[in-house]
């Protein structure tokens, strides 16, 4: 339902064409099988995303960090999760089979400590019809491993050159924040055969218990630092989106703190094709089909952007 | 043998703008009554994410942004209810709520308490605001139902009169048994061990119930608390170690049988 014109380059996910101005969730927050478990197949009828991403996939299964898990911030939230999952072979077994029902393309976010283990989830997921595209956590800030290859340019360039041979599906890099130059990391994994950048993740940041007895004071997450996202990081997502969309041509799936159909025009008028919804799915589940009917109505106003407005 | 899980009443996809109805002060507490017309009638146990319609934000460090999770405390006539302490800048903002204010509701959500197995007493136990979804509970049990609640001192013993007939406790002996509730439990379970036990209430007053549960060898439910943002297990959050690795109090829980738990933890 492509409407208005663009410019802006479109991803092919298996036999659908995701049109530009697309709302996609944000790798990690939205569970689509806990979600059927408390809405029940109302999900389904009323499913608030074009595409899915998947929490990440590791190859070993990963139970996550100590509680607590979570802090509030008065325009956000600081999490510190630690990428719990069922490994590659529980995935398969338990979750896969649930999510390709979904009514939407499925894109499988994964992570390795190494290429080898890139490639080897990487492999896995190419042979598998009902996986539109796979997006590759080189930067979740909560963990040690991922952190230094989406770091710096090398890094990523050197992960593409390893599993890019491997498979024809669209390749996602998500980009970290925390970096010297995002728009320099994205250029790299542009040149080195990606599809696609999103961008951002959570920021590094911390928390100090607030027992002032406390001596000296400790982190209050039990993973010591994690990851800020919501509102407070908005302004930041759109300085990086227009930074990454500048220097690239392939597709920009843009994220941070968006609440709203003004935020998601934001970031397409700052150079990003898709816009993805995180934080703001915990404050309303239905906040995915929120968004893209306000960018709707947005852009029917503008004609500038396209929109799916499902 | 664990109790068997109730089938979840299933939430309506999204949240929902309901009018509060009610609000009225008791002790420590207040009781909030929401209207909400279009959703399911809960099963007792399980619990509802709130946030006030309006300037949820701009309290103590620019919080709330999040909403908050409660318990239902009764079905009303004229709505939900919910009782809440004013602790933070979330229950602070819904504490000061009145008719006329709207809230953001999404729910009902999580699983609620089973059935005591056959031929076993059921034992309500509370401490402080745990009492809510006591009351519920008790009121779907009947008379069968032996209720005892715990509170820090006579201000907070007052939300005791939610449950007419519960035998009371308080920290400093102000109102009731002077001591913990558990004291009480301990002389009911030590009189007949046929029993099954509910309790909710704070980390260290559960882990003393599940303790002394195992002990004698008497089948507990516990209602648990925990952080969380979502509700819905979206954001991993609201973890509790179990014998079976980590679980989601929002879709796994928040009610769980003791015997899954090495121990409740406090943070």
């Amino acid at each position: 339902m492509q409407a208005g014109v663009t410019h802006l380059p479109a991803m092919q996910l298996g036999v659908t064409h995701l049109p530009a101005g697309a709302i996609l969730n944000a790798s990690g927050t939205f569970d689509a099988i806990a979600a059927r478990r408390a809405f029940g197949d109302g999900l389904f009828e009323a499913f608030p995303f074009a595409a899915y991403v998947t929490k990440t996939v590791t190859v070993e299964p990963r139970e996550g960090n100590p509680a607590p898990r979570l802090w509030e911030l008065g325009a956000g939230m600081i999490n510190s999760i630690g990428l719990p999952n069922k490994g590659l072979i529980g995935f398969l077994a338990s979750d896969f089979p649930a999510l390709i029902e979904l009514p939407v393309p499925l894109i499988v976010n994964v992570m390795g400590s190494t290429s080898q283990e890139f490639g080897r989830l990487v492999s896995a997921f190419a042979e598998r019809d009902e996986v539109s595209a796979l997006e590759l956590n080189v930067s979740c800030p909560n963990v040690k491993t991922g952190l230094d290859i989406g770091a710096e340019p090398g890094g990523v360039a050197g992960l593409l050159d390893a599993i890019r041979p491997l498979t024809d599906k669209p390749l996602i890099v998500k980009l970290t924040p925390n970096c010297a130059s995002p728009a320099k990391v994205a250029l790299a994994a542009e040149e080195h055969g990606a599809d696609a950048v999103s961008l951002i993740n959570t920021l590094r940041a911390m928390a100090l218990h607030p027992d002032p007895g406390s001596r000296p004071p400790k982190p209050w997450l039990g993973g010591g630092t994690g990851g800020m996202s919501g509102p407070a990081v908005r302004a930041v997502a759109v300085a990086q989106v227009a930074a990454v969309g500048a220097v690239v041509s392939i597709p920009v799936i843009g994220m941070g703190g968006v609440q709203s159909g003004r935020h998601a025009h934001d970031l397409l008028a700052a150079g990003a094709t898709y816009v993805a919804v995180g934080t703001e799915s915990f404050r309303d589940p239905e906040a995915g089909s929120k968004v893209a009917r306000e960018l709707g109505q947005l852009s029917a106003k503008s004609g500038m952007i396209a929109s799916t407005a499902a | 043998m664990s109790a068997a899980a109730p089938e979840r009443v299933l939430a309506p996809l999204g949240r929902r703008r309901c009018p509060v109805v009610g609000a009225r002060r008791l002790g420590a507490y207040v009781v909030l009554t929401v209207g909400d017309e279009a959703g399911p009638r809960p099963q007792a146990g399980q619990f509802y994410m709130l946030a006030a319609a309006s300037r949820w934000g701009g309290g103590s460090d620019e919080r709330p942004f999040l909403p908050r999770a409660f318990s239902v405390m009764r079905i009303a006539e004229n709505g939900l209810q919910f009782m809440l302490e004013d602790v933070g800048p979330g229950t602070n903002r819904l504490a000061e709520l009145g008719a006329g204010d709207d809230v953001w509701l999404l729910g009902p959500l999580g699983i609620g308490f089973a059935r005591p197995r056959s031929g076993r007493r059921p034992i309500l136990v509370g401490g402080g605001v745990g009492t809510a979804p006591l009351a519920i509970w008790a009121d779907e049990l009947g008379a069968s139902a032996l209720v005892a609640l715990g509170f820090r001192d006579a201000a907070h013993a007052l939300g005791a009169a939610l449950i007419p007939g519960a035998r009371v406790a308080t920290d400093d002996g102000s109102s009731g048994h002077h001591g913990y509730v558990t004291d009480l439990l301990r002389a009911e379970l030590g009189c007949d061990p046929r029993s099954e036990v509910y309790a909710c209430g704070p980390p260290l007053m559960l882990e003393a119930v599940r303790a002394l549960c195992a002990e004698l060898d008497v089948p507990a439910q516990l209602a648990l608390e925990s952080g969380m943002a979502c509700g819905f297990g979206a954001c991993f959050g609201c973890v509790v170690p179990t014998r079976d690795g980590f679980v989601r109090l929002c879709v796994d829980g928040p009610v769980l049988d003791a015997a899954t738990l090495d121990h409740v933890e406090a943070h």
